[in-house]
């Protein structure tokens, strides 16, 4: 093919210029439509995010308004599921948690979630701790990065693949990829499926 | 706005061989050796141009021989084998040359001091590690290196490949995750050197400098005790209320302050913030006015660098910009 170009017609040349030129084309279309990362979190937008309303056992709740004035931009938004991997271990989360297996604290990868699976219970128990032992992060860390954190908490645990992932790991893979519904395939490793505590809070 | 850019890029190109940050403007060892091999090279390479120019037109002016193809036959066979002897004495000199700098980089001299860099999108973290005699502390984008003497830098990486590039002293040296290089720096004249990453590790590579400093064996050590000290403990009433702010807020779950309940590791340690010539790696200098500027807004400075923007009431800005301050 290409010594067919090399002593071929103009116009065989012209279109392999043409074929060039518009693969060109298309890869700057596809990088202009990449999607905007948003660094700076406006402070009102901050605080508005901040309120949080659970259930009265803590299991789940709603997000504030502004969150789906934003189009949910903690689980759609790749850059910020990669903070969040960060912040994972920047905050010393594999400490207890582990490498989402759990340790001392829950496992965040078999599905199975002690407060509901919904963003705002998981921003909750970051935000504010638990009772056995989860510490409140309110002080250490800001509404974005809570938020940050939660998003990939979530997609830690998650039960359906997603197109968005985090940045992949640089060490050993040691559990599925956070984008391939890791829950579900390891829920579906016929392991018994352990006696689970109950959910909520200790009575 | 235009005619600003215009004059920045005038100045940026006017300052491209001399000043700070050249590699012309060879300060250290190993930079020394690299300019004397490159010019070196380069007369070779002006001389080699030149005589071929000068055949070319001795050939074009001179008038057709009218002797026998024998005899030009001859001719062009010494004049080919010439040049061919000449091309192999010229490169096998240049081989050598390039052989000996090289080995006069990597002379074995036992270091006086040895230094882990941990680079960082999008800044550095320096440790100096303790020794018998005296113990190691951390500091961030400045160091301070004894005039003379060897400097060991024991190069790491936490997330991307960066490169590690005084070019006043030294050459280029990646720092790759998961592995370990090395960089000797000896400067042998006292100055203040810039450096930079120099491989595009993300959105504010550009903003990712660094300062090495060398002085006097005395100024040296002077600086290095104070480095081991502890934060300094504010005295006025402002900044007093900054350190209650930096502990109660988020700042102390990044960064630490020795001798304070910040321990965190995330950012850079601010034991002696105050100081470091600039803040942020290079990229704002070290006012109180910058500091809190920063500490206002982080990611209009430098966008998607890894420090948030803390709400903060005014007054706290200002105890807090204090504090930093004076942390020397």
């Amino acid at each position: 093919m290409p010594g067919k170009v090399l002593n071929g017609s103009v116009a065989q040349r012209l279109a392999t210029i043409l074929c060039i030129l518009s693969l060109v084309g298309l890869a700057a279309l596809i990088g202009l439509e990449r999607q905007p990362r948003q660094y700076r979190t406006d402070p009102p937008v901050a605080a508005a995010l901040n309120q949080l309303r659970l259930m009265p056992a803590g299991i789940g709740g709603a997000p504030p308004e502004i969150y789906f004035a934003l189009d949910k931009p903690y689980e759609t938004s790749a850059y910020d599921l990669s903070q969040g991997k960060r912040l994972y271990s920047w905050f010393g989360c594999p400490s207890c948690h582990g490498d989402g297996r759990g340790g001392a604290g829950p496992s965040l990868l078999d599905g199975w979630w002690l407060y509901g699976p919904s963003l705002v219970a998981i921003a909750s128990s970051i935000r504010d701790g638990r009772p056995r032992g989860m510490p409140a992060f309110r002080s250490r860390m800001t509404t974005d990065q809570i938020w940050q954190l939660a998003g990939y908490v979530k997609t830690i645990g998650a039960y359906s693949a997603s197109l968005t992932a985090p940045s992949r790991n640089d060490d050993k893979h040691t559990r599925p990829a956070e984008n391939r519904a890791p829950a579900a395939i390891l829920f579906n490793e016929d392991r018994p499926v352990l006696p689970r505590s109950e959910q909520g809070p200790p009575s | 706005m235009k005619r600003t850019s215009t004059l920045l890029l005038l100045a940026s190109l006017a300052s491209g061989c001399s000043g700070a940050q050249s590699a012309l403007n060879a300060e250290g060892h190993a930079a020394i050796e690299l300019k004397a091999l490159i010019v070196g090279v380069i007369f070779v390479c002006a001389a080699v141009w030149l005589l071929v120019m000068i055949a070319l037109v001795l050939a074009l002016a001179r008038r057709r021989d009218r002797d026998s193809g024998a005899i030009s036959e001859r001719k062009a066979a010494v004049a080919v084998s010439g040049a061919v002897g000449a091309t192999v004495l010229v490169i096998a000199g240049l081989t050598i040359a390039s052989f000996y700098t090289t080995r006069a980089l990597s002379e074995a001299t036992t270091p006086e001091l040895t230094i882990d860099v941990t680079a960082q999108q999008w800044w550095w973290q320096f440790t100096y590690v303790g020794s018998d005699s005296a113990g190691g502390f951390v500091t961030a984008n400045e160091i301070h290196v004894p005039v003379g003497k060897a400097v060991r830098l024991r190069l790491k990486s936490s997330d991307v490949i960066h490169s590690f590039w005084v070019p006043s002293l030294a050459g280029k040296q990646d720092l790759i995750p998961g592995r370990e290089n090395t960089l000797t720096l000896r400067a042998e004249r006292p100055g203040i050197y810039r450096g930079q990453c120099a491989e595009f590790c993300g959105l504010q590579h550009s903003h990712m400098a660094l300062f090495v400093i060398a002085e006097a064996q005395a100024d040296y050590e002077r600086w290095a005790e104070r480095q081991r000290g502890l934060g300094a403990e504010p005295r006025e009433a402002e900044a007093v209320a900054g350190k209650a702010v930096f502990m109660a807020k988020q700042c102390a779950a990044c960064h630490t302050i020795r001798g304070t309940r910040a321990l965190g590791t995330t950012g850079p340690d601010l034991s002696h913030v105050g100081s470091r010539r600039t803040i942020a790696a290079g990229l704002l200098e070290n006012t109180r006015g910058s500091l809190a500027a920063w500490i206002a807004d982080p990611q209009t400075l430098k966008p998607g660098n890894n420090m948030p923007l803390v709400p903060l009431s005014s007054d706290e800005l200002r105890q807090l910009a204090a504090y930093m301050e004076g942390l020397e």
